[in-house]
């Protein structure tokens, strides 16, 4: 009987592979996570250039606001240079999402191809007819001597002097992650009010209402200390939740007559937050909600 | 109004909600979106192709045959209007999608040709023509996936239970899509060589 059981699984298993495998056949290349702004997967770059990219790239981000990224791979067959382009902006959200302003240099050493994707924010001064002269004047005459590193370098340069001359808004610190402390704080608020609420309920049956919310009190101010390391900011936080504990402890204790409780709904909105495309984490670098149209160059080389 | 009837208000819209009364327009707007953004590429390429047409003139005005060719099949699309409104009619989209495959074929015609013409190649505003209207072929493509998905997303709702019952009364209809076949000569933009020459191949 349990024998009979396994081999169902195990040729269940072994069609599920089958299937798996024959879709991977024809499926697209998938894009790597974003880690970097310097994202190199076939090795070319030394440890030392890619540092040195991803320096310079972050600090004309700081400056300027807008993202340029570097992804290097082998090979984006069997789909084209232009739809691996778009599909790595789709993911990747180069740029910030109101002004759109971010840029990929995309380079396929195998394929011998290579793309400068445009979000559409910078298609004003980075146009097709600039990203290509880059393209065809920069960057491929570089490659065909070989030197892939001094190609994207100086791709990479023409192409933040281009962005420099694009009235940009001023860089915003809060979505560079890692760094500033305020900034976290404000992407950490609901996640510090939900806690309040949690915490509120919780003390307030285990200890009664008068302890349990100066306890909540204590530690949300703790918290928020740690958090924003800054005391004024904590002392607020404190006695915003010892009100907040306070009165939700006597309007629940006035019974359930008119009080709706509704938490079906409460869930409801919230589904629309924490959903939205900020872009992909990782590694103190995401996307900051760019979007392209497909907007830029291709060539070979 | 107590506190109980707000609740069933709560309840009766969240339910209707359900059942694609929202989603429906919602869906529909952004089909509508879409398809403004790939009118907005082909309009743009029109847009390009005079100046094109010029330039490629100034170097090979004897290519009489491929610039006519172009010029005529633009005036083509010109003649095609396809409204938001008119995306609801197959017969119409057919024909948009014809005159602009139409069109793709002719320019692909025109950028073969110009490879006979090393000046041509070389001058400066004719290759920042050619990278705006192989630009303008890449974005066309994009918008047109982006158009199909939101029509499937809009299709599914009208066609699948109980949303399909909302756009029965409602009088939603399932949209054409671009036709696949259509699809794949389309979206491949001119295959556009900015290159000198091809290098020697190394003996």
């Amino acid at each position: 009987m349990i024998a009979g059981v396994h081999r169902t699984l195990l040729a269940c298993a072994a069609l599920l592979l089958l299937a798996t495998g024959t879709l991977q056949a024809q499926e697209l290349p998938a894009v790597p996570k974003l880690q970097g702004r310097a994202t190199d997967l076939t090795g070319t770059l030394t440890a030392g250039q890619q540092a040195e990219i991803e320096e310079k790239l972050e600090a004309f981000e700081q400056r300027k606001g807008a993202q340029i990224a570097l992804l290097v791979v082998d090979t984006v067959k069997p789909d084209s240079i232009e739809g691996y382009g778009i599909r790595v902006m789709d993911t990747w959200k180069l740029g910030r999402a109101l002004p759109d302003d971010g840029a990929l240099l995309l380079v396929a050493l195998q394929d011998r191809e290579l793309r400068i994707e445009v979000a559409d924010g910078l298609e004003g001064a980075l146009t097709d007819g600039i990203a290509n002269r880059i393209i065809v004047e920069t960057i491929t005459p570089l490659f065909r001597q070989g030197d892939i590193y001094s190609g994207i370098n100086a791709g990479l340069d023409q192409i933040i002097r281009v962005v420099d001359g694009e009235p940009l808004p001023e860089p915003d610190s809060r979505w560079q992650g890692g760094g500033a402390t305020g900034g976290n704080l404000g992407n950490l608020l609901p996640f510090v009010l939900f806690g309040v609420f949690a915490l509120a309920h919780v003390l307030r049956a285990a200890l009664g209402r008068g302890v349990g919310a100066v306890v909540t009190a204590g530690a949300t101010g703790g918290i928020v200390w740690v958090l924003s390391r800054f005391l004024p900011v904590a002392l607020v936080a404190g006695v915003a939740a010892l009100i907040y504990s306070l009165m939700a402890t006597s309007l629940r204790g006035r019974g359930g007559t008119g009080g709706w409780r509704g938490g079906g709904f409460g869930n409801g909105g919230f589904g629309g937050w924490g959903g939205g495309g900020r872009g992909s984490g990782g590694g103190g670098f995401r996307g900051g909600g760019g979007h392209s149209s497909g907007g830029g160059a291709s060539g070979r080389w | 109004m107590s506190a109980n009837k707000f609740g069933l208000l709560l309840v009766v819209s969240l339910l209707l909600g359900g059942c694609g009364v929202n989603t429906l327009p919602t869906q529909d707007e952004a089909v509508k979106a879409a398809w403004s953004d790939v009118l907005n590429h082909y309009k743009r390429r029109a847009d390009l192709i005079p100046a094109l047409v010029e330039t490629v003139k100034g170097f090979a005005a004897q290519e009489q045959k491929v610039l006519i060719g172009v010029t005529e099949a633009r005036a083509r699309t010109g003649s095609i209007q396809l409204t938001p409104e008119l995306l609801n009619d197959p017969v119409a989209m057919e024909k948009f999608q014809q005159v602009q495959g139409q069109l793709s074929q002719a320019l692909k015609s025109l950028f073969a040709v110009t490879e006979n013409y090393p000046e041509l190649k070389s001058d400066a505003n004719f290759r920042e023509l050619q990278a705006e209207i192989a630009g303008t072929e890449n974005r066309i493509a994009v918008a047109r996936n982006r158009y199909i998905d939101s029509v499937r997303v809009y299709n599914t709702t009208v066609r699948s239970f109980p949303t399909n019952l909302t756009a029965m009364v409602l009088k939603y209809k399932v949209k054409p899509n671009f036709s696949v076949e259509n699809e794949a000569s389309i979206s491949q933009p001119p295959n556009v060589s900015f290159e000198p020459a091809p290098a020697p191949v190394a003996k």
